[in-house]
């Protein structure tokens, strides 16, 4: 557990215009462990999300993956990186199927130099290992042919999850991945989350649901008004300590 | 509850292929997406029947409504790509014209492949037009190819003063539209080629399968790393492209380019595209459909005029019925 931390942002400040949205916020992620973001709206989560995975640049601040120091200039750059957000808007495709979602825009294809220059796809190949990767975190779909938009949304919510870490990304970012579920499919999402930790993938969790920050997460950063006033072991505190924390009626400083 | 489900899921197992078919046909749509096979099926027998002495069904006739089809189905491959990414091209009527002038101008001096490649030349210029204005300035594809397809009619009237360009060249002519393979007429040829490769490349190429992304959610598109941009240009060159071979399939056919060649094709191809079950605002395309669409359209058209129907009861009837159509497949996209 002390192993060196999988990502380290330190004093984030991020300001729009007038509106100071992060102040010296600093969080730190390891790996095998799930961390949850907290705070009331517009306490600056998900533009702390967004300075993470490459959407905005950070005022000021430093951000370190694995021990070196980036300046991540676009999403595409922090997924080199190894980071993968899954946001809030599914980021799935209806009309296409489980294995070319998992693919999408890393697509397998066959047919050697002639092939890769046209984008001739091999199906098979992406279905194996489709197939594959679903089984490596328990997720279960029915079909793998079957058009994500007649999926359940807990299945959805699976193979967005399960796109973000196919691809070995050790960092993974939910933004409130279980927001649109049922009580079963939620379930099913912490079960994956839980899943990723095992794997000794670092994963951040934005949530309001204090019974999923309890139930899955080894520490919590709350933001109040863009700055950090809490971090916590979960194991440390109860349900009242953090809504204290995000009312911003107590703070650790 | 959450036992009971996973142990139902687990114990299914690997899935036979008679059963994941059963499985994806329930889930994309059931019976629905076949409605257009259905609606040609229940068109073709209809005219059978009321139809059966007025020589609907001899082989003559049939090929006329295949001819007929051609530029449309054509026009349709392009337009469903169109559509699929999210965009529409109003501007490939007068396209048709434009390339048909093309060709019939270069043919005559420098060869039936020199004008057909100059043909789609200029044709994809104009999708590369639209799609860039449409990308990079912002503005609905809607109003910038109906802008185009001002600028075009305007273009293609003023070529040679409303008069048609003769094209003498044989093998043009029977290539594009005149003459076939034995009994098979190329134009029926050109149909399939067109289908198949409009079929492979939505299915089996990474372009159609972001194609389809970049429609049905953009953003999703981007966040995956698409380049949603390009994308939606290369759909309006694919729409212009085909445009353009329809234009070159009607002037191999009639032996000449003219600048109303194509005029009232418009309506015509959207209805064929949407009836084949492509959804008119993104995300969902299906290129059998469009040629069958296609197919529909021109048989409609055939029948009609063999039932005696005066030109404006044709109007009427073929409004009802594509409206018909078109609400049975839309009825699809809202359910899924």
């Amino acid at each position: 557990m002390s192993s060196a931390p999988a990502l380290v942002a330190s004093g984030i400040s991020k300001s729009f215009r007038a509106v100071q949205a992060l102040d010296d916020v600093s969080i730190e992620l390891h790996h095998g462990r799930v961390t949850a973001l907290l705070g009331d709206n517009g306490a600056g989560k998900s533009t702390l999300v967004k300075c993470i995975s490459g959407l905005y640049q950070p005022d000021a601040g430093h951000i370190f993956v694995q021990g070196t120091e980036h300046r991540i200039s676009s999403s595409r750059h922090a997924r080199e990186l190894g980071i993968e957000t899954v946001h809030q808007t599914l980021s799935v495709i209806d009309p296409l199927d489980v294995a070319e979602n998992l693919f999408l825009n890393r697509e397998h294809t066959r047919g050697g130099w002639l092939g890769a220059r046209i984008g001739l796809l091999d199906k098979r190949r992406m279905r194996q290992e489709c197939a594959s990767t679903l089984a490596r975190l328990d997720i279960r779909i029915p079909s793998l042919r079957r058009s994500v938009g007649s999926l359940s949304g807990g299945q959805r919510q699976a193979v967005a999850i399960g796109r973000a870490v196919a691809w070995g990304q050790q960092i993974v970012l939910l933004d409130e991945p279980a927001a649109a579920l049922g009580v079963e499919q939620t379930q099913r999402v912490l079960d994956l989350i839980v899943n990723l930790r095992d794997q000794g993938v670092a994963v951040l969790l934005i949530t309001h649901n204090m019974d999923r920050v309890l139930a899955v997460c080894d520490q919590a950063v709350v933001l109040y008004q863009g700055r950090k006033c809490a971090e916590v072991n979960v194991a440390d505190v109860t349900k009242d300590d953090l809504v204290s924390y995000i009312t911003g009626a107590r703070g650790t400083g | 509850m959450i036992r009971k489900s996973i142990s139902k899921q687990a114990s299914a197992g690997l899935p036979s292929p008679v059963e994941a078919w059963i499985d994806r046909y329930r889930h994309n749509g059931g019976l629905r997406q076949y409605v257009v096979y259905l609606a040609f099926a229940l068109i073709l027998a209809t005219f059978s029947i009321i139809l059966h002495d007025d020589g609907f069904l001899s082989s003559s006739n049939l090929l006329n409504i295949g001819r007929q089809a051609a530029p449309i189905a054509v026009m349709a491959v392009g337009m469903a790509f169109a559509l699929a990414a999210g965009e529409i091209d109003l501007s490939v009527g007068s396209v048709v014209a434009l390339s048909s002038l093309v060709a019939a101008e270069i043919v005559g001096n420098h060869g039936f492949l020199a004008g057909a490649l100059a043909a789609l030349g200029a044709s994809a210029l104009v999708g590369i037009v639209n799609g860039l204005i449409t990308v990079k300035v912002r503005i609905p594809s809607f109003l910038v190819t109906l802008g185009m397809l001002g600028i075009i009619s305007g273009i293609a009237r003023n070529w040679n003063d409303l008069q048609s360009l003769p094209i003498r060249n044989d093998r043009f002519s029977g290539i594009f539209g005149a003459g076939g393979l034995g009994p098979v007429s190329s134009l029926l040829i050109w149909i399939v080629v067109v289908g198949i490769l409009g079929h492979f490349a939505l299915h089996h190429l990474r372009w159609g399968r972001h194609v389809l992304s970049t429609g049905a959610d953009r953003d999703a598109a981007n966040a995956a790393g698409i380049n949603t941009a390009r994308v939606k240009i290369s759909a309006l060159v694919v729409s212009a492209t085909a445009a353009g071979f329809a234009g070159i399939l009607l002037a191999g056919r009639l032996s000449i380019g003219r600048h109303d060649l194509g005029e009232d094709y418009l309506l015509t191809v959207i209805a064929a595209v949407v009836i084949g079950g492509t959804n008119l605002f993104g995300g969902r395309a299906s290129i059998l459909g469009a040629v069958t669409g296609a197919l529909i359209m021109a048989m409609l058209n055939n029948g009609l005029i063999l039932m005696g129907l005066e030109v404006a009861d044709q109007l009427i009837a073929r409004g009802v019925i594509i409206i018909l159509a078109v609400a049975l497949s839309m009825r699809e996209a809202k359910e899924t």
